[in-house]
This record gives C-alpha cells, structure tokens and sequence, in this order.
C-alpha cells in the first residue's frame, strides 16, 4: 500500500510509508532524527569550537517516600558567577506518572525535558500502549548519550528520571552521567552543582517511610542546605516569592505541592533553627 | 496483433469506487456525537485492534474499513500531530489542518494507484471555552476518495451509514447528557448489527474528548466505566 506520507518533513519529494524510505516506529526522537533532520541539531559540526558560555541549573533531588517518590528542584540558573533567571523550572512532569529533574546546561537540558515528555506521549499513542517505567529511562539514556557531542561543548545534561512504577507498586529513580550511563538509585540522588550538599543533607534526613508532609521538610531542608553551601543554587526568595519546584508521583499520579504548604514548612524551618542555637544557624 | 483495450476515465473511477463502498460496506460503522460536554466516538468492535486512536490533546480519530490502512493512517496523523506540535505550539496543532492533510492523501492514492484505500476516517476536535477562536467542536469526515466534509452533531461512518445517519437525525439532541448519547449511540448500532439481538457493552469501544479534562482530553472508557454510564 502506498500511502503519500504527509507528516515526514520530506514534502516536496514524493515520499512514501515503506520500509526504508521515511520513518514507520514510534519513537519521536527517532522520526526527528530521521525525518526533520534540520530540527535535530548536529552538535558534532561544532567539535572543536570554544566551549559556550550559557545558563546552567543547578540542583535537583529525588528520593522515596512512603507513598511513591518526591522529586524537587530549585529556581535558579546562573552564567558563571551571574543570575540568568531567578526562576526557571528544572522539574517536569514527562508523564502521568515519571518525572524529569534537570542540571547543567538550562537550553539543552530544558529542550531534553520537552522532547522525553513528546517521546512518551508519542509512543504511547502509536503504540496503544505506554512504555513500562524500565523502558522510559532507557529511553532517556539513548537521549542523553546522543547529547554526547553537546556536553562535549560544555553543554552536558545530567537529569534525574524518578517515577511511580505501576507493575512493581513502588517509586524508583534514576541518575545518569553525560555518556547516558544509567544508575537506579535506591533510596535519594541529588544532581547539579548543589548536589554533594542536597546529598548530605539527605543521608541525615531521609525516611522512606515518610508521609507526604514530611517528605516536603526533607526536600525544603535539603535545597536550603544546598543554598546555603553552593552559590549556584538559589533559596528560597520569599522577597519574591519564588519557590523551589516541588512534585509528588505515587500510584495514583503525579501532584505539584502548593506553594502555601512550601512557605509554611519553611518559616517553620527557620523558626527551628533560628532557636536550635549551634547546628544549622551557625 | 491485439489491441490495447480501451478503458473510459469515468469507468475507472467507478469501478475503484465501487470497490472501495464494497470494502467499507463489510464493516463495522462508527459514530461520532457530540454531548453536553465534549465529543464521545463509538464503535461495534469485539477485537482488541482500536479503531479510535487518540492523535493529539483534543483530536481524535475513528477509522471504518480495511484495519491495516486506517491504522497506518492513524500512525501518519500522530506523527503530524506531534511533529506540528514540537515544531510551533501545542495550540497550533489543529483538526481541520489534519483532515485536509488526510483528504489530500486519500485522494491521491484514490487517482493514483489501481487500488483504492477501503477506509472511511474522522477526525474529531473538541473545542475548548479558554481558547478564543476554539470554544466550537469540529468534526471532519474523509471518504475513500478523498472528499471531505464537516459535521455539526454527530457523523456515521462506514457500513449502515444511512440506516444510522437517519436513526441519529431523529434521534439526536443538542447538549445531552453523556449517559444518554451513549445510550443512543449503543441502540443505533445495535440497528446496524443485522441478525444480532444486541451489542453489549464489551463489544462496544467508546473513547471521549472530556472539554473539562487539563491537557490531554482524549480517555478510553473501559467496559465497567461504560456499563455505569449506559445504566445511569
């Protein structure tokens, strides 16, 4: 059958669906490859060039609670010691029930962020089916592994995948590195500048059985100690009133948490350690 | 020497014509209805192969005829869909783009090749009160050859497509209740399904464009969810 296939980007040619001759499965990153090649930008042209200069994000952290797992993130991005933008978002939701969490390079990162959330939405509509959670980090690593040439420009994306897994019943998580080597984490993983801070604060704080509320303190906790220790991380801006991102996803789906209940488990922070004299104050 | 046969234009196209109507005829029919709410579309379909696909936030589609051409159709009309969307907005992403596109291709493989696509296609879009220039439903219906029409209401597509398009003209009520138009919709199928007693719910496929829905508006009722609404 010979169908003129009016979505490849080839129009002015008469292609048609066949094998070899425009692209027939269902992965969007794929099609954008293979179809609309001048949308897929070839990094590899630029091997050499000087390393750019561009805003980068700073630290993102996920971790399990009782109900699922909580990924958080803060609103900064910085040009070396400048403020880009007080508040991008470096938290996604990529579906109904997995999230990204993106650092480094804010354009890059951002546009992985977009695509992972098409590619999901792709796939499950081609195929009448959505990927199990497995096969969308996979899905990821393919991506940021062809990021390669990019982050080796100084555009390196280094996100966290974290979701609800249906079939299992539980939260799972995953880091990459720039090469798209996946490691699933068990417990809590932090990535971004920030993150050897967020880190350490969790390794102290962290409770996966933690109810919803008390996962929030962990994470509001856990992004102040990293504001409080890297300068590429933004607090919390109540002059502004700007908070960090903040989303659950348990089984029955994903949630961003209010920014009320943010300011609240803040200033009651605060108010902790202000008269904790010692400890986190000093 | 023989000589080369001679065959009238005219003729051609009517004989693929024909033999695409054969084609579609032999199958299921499928509707569209709009109700107070969004856009149901339904179909008699006991297989687990979908005749109504989701393409895009407030598209979707239902195809009639030969399954393998429809679907790939259907493919084709996500990968636009996406395409459109990623290249500009999601809001650029459009029913009656999609359904011009679909006609164009129909048609040409109707002129074209020596054989016919046996499919008859529809592509709804559910309007949304938000969006400024939006706020209507739209529903897009592509023949075998091409033509291309639009639809206020509901549309039939496929086998008894005239029993059923004259039964819904009767039958049919502006901002009904979803209960009630599935309920419709079950009893108008039921017509088309000759020498069966009933079509019960699981043999029913119904998926819906929900306006209140955020995002993405198209949902698959399972058969429980259907059964509570046709018993409602």
């Amino acid at each position: 059958m010979r169908i003129p296939n009016f979505a490849s980007g080839r129009q002015g040619e008469s292609s048609v669906i066949g094998p070899g001759t425009s692209y027939d499965g269902a992965s969007f990153s794929e099609l954008l490859q293979v179809d609309y090649p001048h949308l897929a930008f070839d990094w590899s042209r630029y091997a050499g060039a000087e390393p750019l200069s561009v805003p980068h994000g700073t630290t993102v952290l996920a971790f399990k609670y009782s109900e699922g797992v909580i990924v958080a993130g803060d609103r900064l991005a910085t040009e070396g010691l400048r403020v880009a933008s007080r508040d991008i978002q470096k938290v996604y939701a990529t579906d109904d029930h997995s999230m990204i969490a993106i650092a480094g390079a804010a354009g890059p990162a951002i546009e992985m962020a977009r695509i992972m959330r098409i590619e999901l939405e792709h796939y499950e509509k081609i195929e009448g089916q959505a990927l199990e959670l497995d096969g969308k980090a996979n899905k990821l690593s393919q991506m940021i592994r062809a990021n390669l040439p990019a982050a080796m420009q100084g555009l390196a994306v280094v996100p966290l995948f974290a979701g609800y897994d249906l079939r299992r019943q539980h939260g799972r998580m995953w880091k990459f590195d720039v090469t798209g080597g996946r490691y699933e984490e068990a417990e809590f993983e932090s990535s971004g500048s920030g993150s050897l801070y967020a880190r350490e604060s969790l390794k102290k704080s962290h409770n996966p059985g933690a109810t919803e509320r008390e996962a929030l303190e962990m994470a509001v906790q856990a992004l102040t100690d990293a504001a409080d220790e890297d300068r590429g991380t933004g607090g919390i801006d109540m002059l502004r009133g700007i908070f960090p991102t903040v989303i659950f996803c348990s089984q029955p789906g994903i949630r961003q948490a209010d920014e009320t209940d943010i300011r609240e488990v803040y200033e009651e922070m605060i108010a902790r350690r202000a008269s904790d004299h010692g400890g986190a104050a000093s | 020497m023989s000589m080369p046969f001679y065959v009238s234009p005219e003729q051609v196209m009517q004989d693929k014509a024909e033999y695409a109507r054969k084609g579609i005829g032999r199958g299921k029919s499928s509707i569209t209805v709009e109700y107070d709410s969004g856009i149901a579309v339904m179909a008699e379909n006991q297989s687990s192969l979908s005749k109504i696909g989701e393409i895009y936030d407030r598209i979707a589609f239902a195809g009639v005829g030969k399954f393998s051409e429809f679907d790939q159709l259907r493919k084709i009309g996500v990968r636009y869909a996406d395409m459109k969307g990623y290249q500009y907005s999601r809001d650029d992403v459009r029913a009656r783009a999609l359904a011009n596109s679909y006609s164009q291709a129909i048609g040409d493989v109707f002129t074209r090749e020596l054989k016919p696509l046996e499919v008859e296609v529809i592509v709804a879009e559910v309007g949304d009160p938000e969006l400024s220039g939006h706020e209507d439903n739209e529903i897009y219906r592509i023949q075998f050859d091409g033509s291309i029409s639009d639809h206020r209401g509901f549309c039939v597509i496929g086998g008894s497509e005239e029993e059923l398009a004259s039964y819904l003209q009767s039958n049919f009520q502006q901002n009904a209740p979803l209960g009630e138009v599935l309920r419709m919709g079950q009893a108008a199928l039921q017509r088309a399904a000759d020498g069966q007693g009933s079509v019960p719910p699981e043999n029913l496929e119904v998926c819906l464009l929900e306006k209140a829905r955020n995002g993405r508006k198209f949902r698959r009722l399972s058969t429980d969810e259907l059964r509570g609404h046709l018993s409602s």
